[in-house]
């Protein structure tokens, strides 16, 4: 069954749009991340504008966050106080995102620079999330082996107006999550991703941040910045697909809930390496695809509906 | 459809006219991009009318044309920059059509004279070239092949040499798909009638190409009121994201 999506103005087949949706979702709920970062190169490669596929790849970003900041919330393992500056520095970056976008968009490079920002996030991604999984695996059949410190202060924390984060236990400058919402919000706006993937290390590794309340906080940061983005895509370039949008997340709603169960028979290790393989190989293709002589050397875009 | 060329004939024989007249009709003159469309098939069809015998010694032939609405284009050349192939030259065009289809009882070059491909922009090269807006690329030709080339792959641009049937120089049909991925308009349908290279008559048609209610609805409000496209897409997203899950609650518990 095709069905014709209205902004992107192409005939796609409907089960083809569940089934990315679907498989996306299988797996962000195996592995417990958002797959903002597997959709909009999905899209991509099934011949959706990439414009189209990053606005709608955010708002489809708001639909997989909504229960699990909802469950958070509930639980209590939100950091409000921090959520909230996170919050303004990334609206600030999806600003500055959504100029960058439209501006280069106007070049005609911004299929370049979105495949340019997958391969160079993906890639350092995968990479040390393999290099994690495989020491975890390493560790777990020698136990034993030294404990990381609980947080350590580093001098990003102590610059000026400092600011008290109870929930987390922190006394740390607003800097260092101002900027990190800032440069998840500029991903956000040109990736069409969450920016979980950067958000939850940063926040333990950087900001010190107790793990408990790490996930809820950046969820409910990406949730908020991924609707922000989603609005000034649809204002600015009008290129949200409400259509497109449905299926991919219809599909990836079912698919999360079957990715859950699947994901509880297999070790954490394990599956922590199979989805740095999976970034890897997205990257490899995307690479792939920028470093091979194109068959068709010229492309056409329409000026104003990009 | 027998019974309306015949019916086209008969009016035609009670209408006193040129030596040699065109009379076409469209089986559709109305689309509807609805969510399941998958292209569609115009069968355009008429007949010559004359008062005289059939010329014998000359060649007669048929051409008709589909031709989408105009819309501004730009081409980029992609080229190897640091290892990595990125656009580096660009060309815009004013306005080409997006859609545009030619059928014909054969070759056109063989058929239709220069001069009157020139004057009716029947050839697809023709039907762009005028619009090119700045020719500051080195090799502008290359980039009106590129896009001919990419259209035509994508069924968008359709050179049909031998897609009308003519029988005994009186009835003609021809059969033009369109595809897909069509963008709503006014589709101009053009009829020639050629005689000798020379265009003798033409009849002109439109075809009416719409989104339907749902799609149009919301293109319209993307690009109309964006505040409230936006606030629909978020509230669609947080109404399936949060429903589907509390579904599934339901359904384990």
């Amino acid at each position: 069954m095709q069905v014709y999506l209205p902004i992107a103005e192409i005939s796609v087949n409907a089960f083809l749009l569940l089934g990315v949706g679907g498989g996306v979702g299988l797996l962000s709920g195996m592995f417990g991340v958002g797959g903002g970062f597997l959709i909009t190169p999905l899209l991509f490669f099934i011949g959706v504008p990439p414009t189209v596929a990053v606005a709608t790849g955010v708002n489809q970003v708001v639909a997989s966050s909504i229960s699990g900041v909802l469950a958070h919330l509930q639980r209590k393992t939100v950091d409000l106080r921090m959520g909230v500056v996170l919050l303004v520095g990334g609206m600030v970056g999806s600003g500055i995102g959504i100029w960058l976008f439209n501006l280069m968009s106007r070049l005609g490079q911004i299929d370049l620079v979105v495949q340019l920002s997958y391969v160079v996030f993906l890639g350092a991604i995968g990479l040390m999330m393999l290099q994690e999984g495989t020491r975890a695996l390493l560790r777990s059949r020698n136990p034993g082996a030294i404990r990381r410190k609980l947080h350590t202060h580093i001098w990003v924390h102590n610059l000026p107006f400092k600011m008290k984060f109870r929930t987390s236990g922190l006394y740390i400058s607003v800097f260092p999550p101002l900027v990190l919402g800032m440069a998840v919000g500029v991903l956000a706006a040109i990736m069409g991703v969450g920016g979980g993937f950067i958000m939850v290390p940063a926040m333990i590794y950087l900001l010190g941040m107790p793990t408990k309340v790490v996930v809820g906080t950046s969820l409910f940061q990406i949730m908020f910045v991924a609707a922000f983005t989603t609005m000034m895509h649809a204002v600015t370039n009008h290129s949200v697909d409400v259509l497109l949008a449905v299926f991919l997340i219809v599909g990836g709603v079912i698919g999360a809930q079957v990715g859950t169960r699947m994901g509880l028979r297999l070790r954490p290790e394990m599956l922590r390496i199979l989805l740095a393989l999976l970034v890897l190989a997205v990257c490899g293709k995307i690479a792939f695809d920028l470093l091979w002589t194109p068959a068709e050397l010229y492309s056409i875009s329409v000026p104003g509906r990009i | 459809m027998r019974v309306v060329v015949l019916l086209a004939l008969l009016i035609a024989a009670a209408l006193p006219v040129r030596a040699e007249e065109i009379l076409a009709g469209l089986s559709q003159k109305q689309l509807s991009l609805t969510v399941n469309f998958e292209g569609s098939e115009i069968l355009v069809y008429g007949a010559v009318r004359r008062e005289g015998p059939i010329p014998e010694d000359s060649d007669l032939n048929v051409i008709v044309t589909i031709e989408g609405p105009p819309v501004p284009a730009v081409i980029w050349r992609k080229a190897r920059r640091m290892g990595v192939w990125v656009n580096v030259e660009s060309m815009r065009i004013r306005a080409a059509p997006s859609f545009y289809a030619v059928a014909a009882t054969g070759p056109l070059e063989r058929i239709l004279g220069m001069d009157d491909d020139l004057r009716h922009r029947i050839s697809t090269r023709l039907a762009i070239f005028e619009a090119r807006e700045d020719a500051t690329v080195a090799n502008p030709a290359a980039f009106s092949d590129a896009l001919i080339r990419i259209r035509s792959r994508e069924d968008l641009y359709q050179q049909l040499e031998t897609a009308v049937t003519l029988e005994r120089d009186t009835l003609f049909s021809s059969t033009i798909s369109l595809p897909k991925n069509l963008i709503e308009g006014t589709y101009a349908t053009r009829v020639f009638l050629v005689r000798d290279g020379v265009v003798i008559d033409r009849y002109d048609a439109e075809i009416d190409v719409q989104k339907a209610v749902l799609e149009r609805w919301l293109y319209n409000m993307a690009y109309e009121s964006p505040f409230m496209y936006g606030a629909l897409a978020l509230l669609i997203a947080l109404f399936f994201g949060w429903g589907a899950s509390a579904a599934f609650r339901i359904l384990r518990a």
